[in-house]
């Protein structure tokens, strides 16, 4: 069970296998993956009913029953495939939570806006690049709702007989395969900080207003 | 080696250098606001942290706040507890807060360089994607999620990977009528909302020296809408003189010691820029979006595109989709859309000179009967400037609402949004789709052209309204 009221714990990322949803959508932006309404919480957890929320509720709040992602099986997908420069847009974390509300923990597309991209893995998602190429293959998964699998450990792709290899930062897999915490990491350099600020202080006194 | 500003700069904030290529850079001044913070405070308590520097920390509510009268209090339930959980987050963990009721509140982007807390060469963050404004005082400033809130908090730096380097040139003069608004609408239209993607933009040329301040502003604050993360200027006399005397600014002979630093951030003549485009001032003309992405952009006397004269056809179906949303048809003349709502405001174009600038269009003119026209102050500082000029009396006179400080409906988080297929000439930043209320059509525009839209009642073109 999640508790509300604390942080989420990251979740270790290892293998995942699921049938992909697919959104041939380019430039989804954060306000279409959680419009601003949503905003207003102040926890992490809860997004997920919103997720998609204007291509996914009509006017009247009902689930438009030709989005994907209110269907079976793709309202239980735990990967999405996406257009290019996914998660363009403001720099909230809130898309990011409401994937991982929703069950998306692992996003395919060809390009991510920088921000959203980073936020990704500082929640436990992992985001892969592929080429338009393969990602028009692996949406052929989601048309036929067959199941594909994700290796982060050796950074493949499993779908039917084929895989595909993708990239990514040594340090960021490190951390999503362990779940380490961003802020514990940097505060083992709790030396270097002081000696920086110590330094600051002697030559750019105005910076701390003394 | 020839140095960038941008490679100064970060070069000046490294703590530690990580093996895997990211580093640590130190954080000079944090800005956080009541939607992206409530969930990093909420961290620092559970893993039983402190803020490490909350002399380095300025908190504001801009966000969510209405911007009517608030006296009486709020009475949306979920923006009312955002608001209370800022100010009880600040006042546990010591930070300066501007609360609702603070003159010094407003929009967190205005908020800093008005107080003098944005200054040049520093490191700025703000969980925020306009954080870029900041580098129009030659500082990096980018927006960062609310984990990196947190974790600025605790530990007063961040985790980053550098990168690259882009320099947009601009340089000539610009022609009466066009603004500093209309040539970043026309640099992110040339470059894409992802041509700045995995860059730091810095701009340069005459133009951008000729800019006021303010104006200068407004360029770096859409960086983020050709995809860089932050964009920056060297900073000049202009930057120097605006900041002297400000409340947050450096005093006395640390002044003197800052300026003398200030000076020497600058990229230097023979250094390389891994991307570099050039614009003409002279060529560029009031602009207007008409789609839902800011780099659809047209001039004023252009015609909405048509979808059959793309080859491409991702680009294709991308632009017939956006038209549906606009609910245009292919070809119309920008200016016969005929136009429901005028928002004057953000932090793109909601300090003074651009109420400046709106006022001398709507000078002694009524808006269009059938408009409804707003004007949000940037912040209290920027209201009672603006009420000292006589300005809110010719905004008022020409049947605009004149509101109190805040985000509004830039992002239409709190009741100032409009209806679906309401169509709004905006001098925000962003055209999504919903951003400015589910189904809401916006046409980004300058300040003197939403005010021309105003008094035409459809976009309209700001040179035919000079006073
Ligand atoms: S005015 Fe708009 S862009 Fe600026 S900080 Fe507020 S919501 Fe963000």
């Amino acid at each position: 069970m999640m508790l509300e009221s604390t942080k989420i714990k990251m979740q270790k990322f290892n293998t995942l296998k699921s049938i992909p949803a697919y959104l041939p959508i380019v430039n989804i932006d954060t306000d279409m993956i959680i419009p601003k309404q949503f905003l207003k919480t102040i926890k992490r957890t809860g997004l997920g009913k919103n997720l998609f929320f204007e291509m996914r509720y009509d006017d009247d709040g009902n689930e438009i029953k030709d989005f994907s992602l209110n269907n079976e099986p793709f309202n239980n997908s735990k990967i999405l495939i996406a257009g290019n420069n996914f998660g363009c847009g403001s720099s909230r974390e809130h898309a990011p939570w409401a994937l991982l509300d929703f069950g998306i923990t692992c996003v395919i597309s060809s390009s991510y806006a920088d921000i959203f991209y980073s936020n990704c893995f500082k929640n436990g998602i992992l985001p892969i690049i592929l080429e338009e190429e393969k990602i028009k293959e692996l949406s052929e998964y989601s048309n036929r709702k067959e199941e594909i699998s994700v290796d982060l450990n050796e950074q493949k792709i499993v779908y039917g007989n084929s895989e595909t290899k993708f990239d990514i930062d040594p340090f960021k897999k490190k951390c999503l395969l362990e779940g380490l915490d961003d802020i514990a990491l940097s505060l083992e350099k709790s030396t270097q900080i002081d000696t920086y600020e110590k330094k600051l202080k002697e030559n750019k006194p105005w910076i701390f207003n003394d | 080696m020839p140095l960038t500003l941008y490679d100064k700069i970060w070069e000046e904030h490294l703590v530690h250098q990580q093996e895997d290529g990211t580093a640590l850079l130190f954080v000079d001044r944090h800005l956080i606001h009541e939607v992206t913070s409530p969930q990093a405070f909420e961290g620092l308590r559970n893993s039983n942290r402190k803020v490490r520097q909350p002399n380095l920390t300025l908190a504001v509510v801009d966000h969510n706040i209405p911007t009517t009268d608030r006296s009486k209090g709020i009475d949306d339930k979920d923006s009312r507890i955002q608001i209370e959980t800022l100010d009880k987050n600040c006042k546990e963990f010591g930070v300066q807060l501007f609360g609702v009721h603070d003159k010094r509140q407003g929009i967190v982007h205005i908020v800093g360089p008005e107080q003098g807390f944005t200054q040049p060469g520093t490191v700025i963050v703000c969980g925020d994607s306009h954080t870029a404004t900041h580098g129009a005082f030659g500082s990096l400033a980018f927006g960062i999620g609310t984990s990196e809130v947190e974790h600025v908090l605790a530990t007063q730096t961040l985790v980053q990977k550098k990168a690259k380097n882009f320099r947009v040139n601009v340089n000539g003069k610009l022609a009466v009528g066009v603004t500093s608004k209309d040539v970043v609408l026309q640099i992110i239209g040339n470059i894409g909302t992802a041509g700045g993607t995995g860059y730091v933009i810095e701009y340069a040329g005459s133009l951008i020296s000729d800019l006021s301040v303010e104006n200068r502003m407004t360029i770096c604050n859409m960086t983020i809408e050709g995809g860089a993360r932050a964009g920056l200027i060297q900073p000049d006399q202009k930057i120097f003189d605006y900041l002297k005397g400000r409340p947050m600014s450096p005093k006395n002979e640390n002044w003197d010691k800052a300026v003398e630093y200030w000076k020497t951030l600058k990229t230097d003549s023979d250094a390389k820029f891994d991307k570099e485009i050039n614009l003409t001032a002279e060529d560029i003309v009031p602009m207007v979006t008409w789609g839902t992405s800011p780099q659809d952009v047209v001039s004023i006397d252009g015609k909405v595109p048509n979808p059959e004269n793309e080859s491409d056809t991702d680009r294709k179906n991308s632009i017939e989709r956006s038209l549906k949303y606009m609910g245009l048809e292919p070809d119309v003349a920008i200016k016969d859309i005929k136009i429901d709502t005028v928002f004057i405001g953000s932090c793109t174009n909601g300090r003074i000179e651009d109420l400046r600038e709106a006022a001398q269009i709507l000078k002694d003119k009524k808006k269009a009967a059938h408009v409804h026209a707003m004007i949000v102050p940037g912040s209290g500082l920027v209201k009672e400037q603006a009420e000292q000029e006589g300005l809110d009396k010719i905004f008022i006179n020409a049947g605009f609402e004149w509101r109190e400080p805040g985000c509004s409906m830039c992002l239409a988080m709190n009741a100032d949004k409009l209806k679906p297929k309401e169509r709004c000439a905006s001098t925000s930043n962003r055209n999504f789709e919903g951003r400015q209320g589910r189904g809401g059509r916006t046409h980004l525009v300058s300040p003197g052209m939403a005010a021309a839209a105003a008094i035409a009642g459809n976009l309209d073109d700001v040179r035919k309204y000079q006073n």
